[in-house]
């Protein structure tokens, strides 16, 4: 909690963290990500829902488009598999020894099934689905 | 010292981490519910994701009136699916503003601006609250 680092900048991009920190920044920016886009929607759907706006209805159809869709899936199955994967190894501390390979095995099951989804969601993107 | 367990102290910063994890889980399992209920009820036939996701995560009748599943009302509109909302609504809402609010307070060291950002989020959180929870009443 707004500890006195005394690291710069330029000195905490060069810091090689590896997977843990690529799954660190990635589970921040999609958290913030989503908080961002969900909550506009919740407001857009309140304006649809009450006076019919034009500009909600324009959000939503950036939401609805298929190459937005390819990112919110992202940020949802990342966010979820990497909380998971925290949930347990705060469960089961002595599994934290095995943090890296419980992060190959998360990237493991996130790759197919993000894979599969951007396949359908593309695919039924470009037939004007 | 030697020999004894420390335990937690029963404060805030403690109970929102419990409340994260369970609420983190708590989401996993209300969508898959969601999930599972779009497919039975006819989500299987020409569905894009962002409708399955939009009755995965708040199967509300006026939000997902623009997807081809057939019988919305009997199946859809009924309390069960508003009290799923609701939970989603106040686990999502919730777990989303006090992460927010974890990463606002890595950035800054205490001062005489935090109970302000605080404020501020807590203010954002009812906020949303009360929009979402009135979406689900109003349709």
């Amino acid at each position: 909690m707004g500890l006195d680092r005394k690291v710069g900048f330029t000195a905490g991009l060069k810091y090689q963290g590896g997977g843990p920190m690529l799954a660190w920044i990635l589970h921040r920016i999609s958290g913030l990500g989503m908080l961002f886009f969900v909550g506009l929607h919740v407001l857009a759907s309140f304006f649809t829902q009450q006076f019919g706006s034009d500009w909600a209805i324009a959000v939503n159809t950036i939401y609805e488009s298929f190459w937005f869709q390819t990112l919110v899936i992202f940020f949802v199955l990342f966010h979820a598999l990497n909380g998971l994967r925290i949930i347990i190894l705060d469960l089961r501390p002595e599994l934290l020894q095995y943090q890296r390979e419980a992060i190959w095995l998360q990237w493991a099951v996130f790759i197919p099934l993000y894979g599969l989804t951007v396949f359908l969601i593309i695919r039924l993107g470009l037939s004007g689905g | 010292m030697r020999g004894k367990v420390v335990q937690p102290g029963f404060n805030f910063e403690y109970l929102m981490w419990i409340f994260t994890r369970i609420s983190g889980l708590a989401m996993i399992i209300l969508a898959l519910i969601g999930l599972i209920a779009a497919f039975s009820y006819g989500a299987r036939n020409q569905m894009d994701i962002g409708a399955l996701m939009r009755w995965t995560f708040f199967p509300n009748p006026n939000h997902v009136v623009s997807s081809n599943i057939p019988d919305l009302e009997p199946n859809w509109a009924n309390a069960f699916w508003q009290v799923m909302q609701m939970l989603m609504a106040v686990f999502g809402v919730t777990h989303a503003a006090n992460g927010l609010r974890v990463v606002v307070e890595d950035y800054l060291r205490p001062s005489f601006w935090q109970p302000f950002i605080r404020g501020l989020i807590f203010l954002l959180w009812l906020f949303l609250l009360i929009v979402a929870i009135y979406v689900i009443l109003a349709s």
